[in-house]
């Protein structure tokens, strides 16, 4: 009983920080003269007023989802991937390319094909880091930023250079952008809103994250190596592989966003010269989703569409109040520091819980299991 | 136009050019050496770079502007010691809640109050008599503003602080062995908070070198990820002063080498060329990550256990 308050506790704690958020924001809204209850009224009727806006809200959620997920296997195996802004980029190239160059082919294989080009690109682009870090002893969070400003590099050359519209080349404006995809291409939409089936495929993801990382042995290694990388090391577990595996997949899941970005939505990739001109800042909001979701596959579900709507949210309240949809990205910072705030609370009670736990003797953790492959242990990553 | 020129030219630029690194890295290389990493750089100089220029613009007077930032950049790098050092928080996250939160929050006041784009006259180079008169390198280090005098003046005092005084100590033993300094009677919370503070406070004027000396203007997102590269350049220098300002001035120099090419008309893609300094970067951590060590207590949480 103690135990299920627990948990629901531990549930409720980013429930609370983003309260707390919220809270903080209608005392900026007050300040800047705006009512709060008019300001959240205005949020909350763009995210969820009408069947179109629910559309939007869940078109929004997609690449929160994606990179979410890709959030929680890195985080599971603590590592810190913060480079899901250009793992999305190159992801979203290399799709683009395929739907450029196999005009020929039926629509649904080049989606297929297109969808795996985004794995591909997001599974190269998290790759790196990952082997920088368990073999070059990089750090992660560093290699992954520069990554991401190779990937704007990359995109904004691409896009002006060999991947151009035909068309633009030919005005004086020459907007930097891709060809528009074919109409065969497009990811068929759900309903008459532009509800696309990245949705659904999102969602199968995240049910396959889970039971990767729950019901499979290579999951169960990812989190080991995550919680104590050095007992892993003694049960056999090859860290330094399970590092680039749980980045690489990690990069995967924000590449398949970046692809279906352009599938479901833009239908050909254009930049502003930013990352978030494409990524419309997806890369780090989803980690926010991950972390609401607690790093759960399935708690970023609904966490995903939770920011999807604030983000869409926001927009209207730009309209309705004047307020710009700044505000809701300052929360979204705010939500973070919260949610890593508090997690002390958690901890402190953990302590407590385990302590109790020790004095009755029961319920001890598991050993590691054993690794059956013959290879020698690596020695210790410094 | 002659060699010479061009040099000069470059150099000229990459000097200038350094001095929004510089006050960042080195007030993030301070909070690394007693422990912390603090992530949100790119966010506290956002707000700093707006603070800087929102006063000037309504003032008229930069050192308003330079000393608003000081104090947002200040309340800043507060707030992340009280999240790092009070709630131990996970840094590597909470850091990027504070650039989310500068990012957007700095976005936000920008829109309600200045709207559109507008600029303000900022720090005036000021040649220094004398040796302002070197032909060459009177032109290159001595007809600077005086936001980057300070940048480059920041090195030594840095070097010298942390190697030479009770105070760059007290930071070494904290980030190298928080319990070992505690037992001594060192406070980890206070050295922490001292040092994040002033990174804080260093963001701000990183942001406002950029905002009322460099561009004179404030855009959303001006900074573009520069809080990002700073935090990678502590890493790039081996967490030492001088290694820092090598890291920045190769970025500095990259990116001025880059405009004048623009200028010159040389064929060179310039989005490619402008990948080197982060590819070089990668290299580099890559080569030095296992020679150097960071201080060991980086990133983790002091717990006094009481």
């Amino acid at each position: 009983m103690r135990s299920r308050l627990n948990s629901l506790f531990d549930a409720l704690l980013p429930v609370l920080a983003t309260l707390a958020a919220l809270a903080v924001g209608a005392v900026m809204l007050i300040i800047l003269r705006v009512s709060p209850v008019e300001a959240y009224g205005a949020l909350w009727e763009g995210a969820f007023g009408s069947t179109n806006a629910i559309a939007e809200t869940l078109v929004k959620s997609v690449p929160l989802l994606l990179v979410g997920l890709g959030i929680c296997i890195a985080f599971r195996a603590s590592v810190i991937n913060i480079g899901a802004e250009g793992q999305m980029i190159i992801g979203g190239l290399l799709a683009t390319q395929i739907g450029i160059v196999f005009t020929d082919l039926p629509g649904w294989l080049v989606i297929v094909m297109a969808i795996f080009a985004g794995f591909l690109g997001g599974a190269i682009w998290g790759g790196i880091p990952g082997a920088l870090k368990a073999y070059f002893n990089v750090n992660e969070i560093l290699s992954t930023v520069m990554m991401n400003a190779i990937a704007v590099q990359i995109m904004n050359f691409m896009l002006r250079g060999p991947m151009i519209d035909p068309v633009q080349l030919e005005k004086a404006s020459k907007i930097p952008q891709t060809a528009r995809l074919a109409e065969a291409f497009r990811l068929p939409r759900l309903a008459p809103t532009r509800l696309h089936l990245g949705f659904i495929i999102a969602i199968a993801l995240a049910i396959l994250v889970y039971i990767l990382l729950w019901r499979t042995t290579l999951g169960y290694r990812i989190r080991a190596v995550g919680q104590n990388p050095h007992a892993s090391r003694y049960g056999g577990i090859r860290v330094r592989r399970r590092i680039v595996t749980a980045l690489l997949l990690s990069g995967a899941l924000a590449g398949i966003a970046g692809a279906i970005q352009v599938y479901g939505v833009n239908y050909r990739m254009i930049t502003d010269g930013s990352s978030t001109g494409f990524t419309g800042g997806a890369g780090f909001n989803g980690i926010v989703a991950a972390l609401f979701g607690q790093l759960h596959p399935i708690g970023t579900i609904p966490a995903s569409i939770f920011f999807g709507a604030l983000l869409v949210g926001a927009n209207k309240m730009q309209r309705a109040v004047q307020i710009p949809s700044a505000l809701i990205g300052a929360l979204n910072g705010l939500v973070v520091i919260f949610v890593v705030g508090s997690e002390i609370w958690r901890r402190k009670r953990q302590k407590v819980r385990l302590s109790a736990e020790d004095s009755e003797d029961e319920n001890k953790s598991p050993p590691l299991e054993p690794d059956t492959s013959t290879d020698i242990p690596e020695e210790v990553i410094a | 136009m002659s060699p010479e020129l061009v040099i000069v030219g470059i150099l000229t630029s990459g000097i200038r050019l350094a001095t929004p690194y510089l006050y960042a890295a080195i007030g993030e290389a301070f909070g690394q050496r007693s422990g912390v990493l603090n992530l949100g750089v790119d966010g506290q100089m956002l707000l700093g770079a707006f603070a800087a220029f929102y006063v000037t613009f309504t003032t008229g007077n930069l050192w308003l502007g330079l000393l608003a930032a000081v104090i947002v950049g200040a309340l800043m790098g507060l707030a992340m010691a009280f999240v790092t050092v009070n709630l131990q928080a996970v840094q590597g996250i909470s850091g990027i809640g504070f650039y989310l939160f500068g990012l957007g929050m700095s976005e936000l006041l920008f829109k309600m109050l200045v709207g559109t784009v507008k600029t303000v006259s900022g720090f005036q180079p000021i040649a220094i008599p004398v040796l302002s008169k070197i032909p060459y390198i009177g032109q290159v280090f001595f007809e600077q503003s005086i936001m980057v005098y300070g940048a480059f003046l920041l090195v030594p005092i840095a070097w010298f602080v942390l190697n030479k005084t009770t105070l760059g100590l007290k930071i070494r033993a904290v980030g190298e062995n928080p319990e070992a300094a505690d037992s001594l009677g060192v406070s980890v919370a206070r050295v922490r908070y001292f040092t994040v503070t002033l990174g804080g406070i260093l963001s701000g004027v990183a942001g406002a070198s950029m905002s009322i000396s460099l561009l004179n203007l404030f855009q959303e997102n001006m900074t573009s990820g520069l809080g990002f590269i700073a935090v990678a350049l502590v890493y790039f220098g081996a967490w030492k002063a001088w290694g820092v300002l090598a890291g920045a001035l190769l970025f500095s120099l990259i990116n001025a080498s880059q405009l004048w090419m623009k200028v010159l008309e040389v064929p060179i893609n310039s989005e490619l060329a402008s990948t080197l300094p982060y590819i070089l970067t990668i290299i580099v951590l890559a080569m030095s990550a296992s020679r150097v060590r960071s201080p060991s207590a980086l990133t983790k949480p002091f717990d006094r256990g009481d």
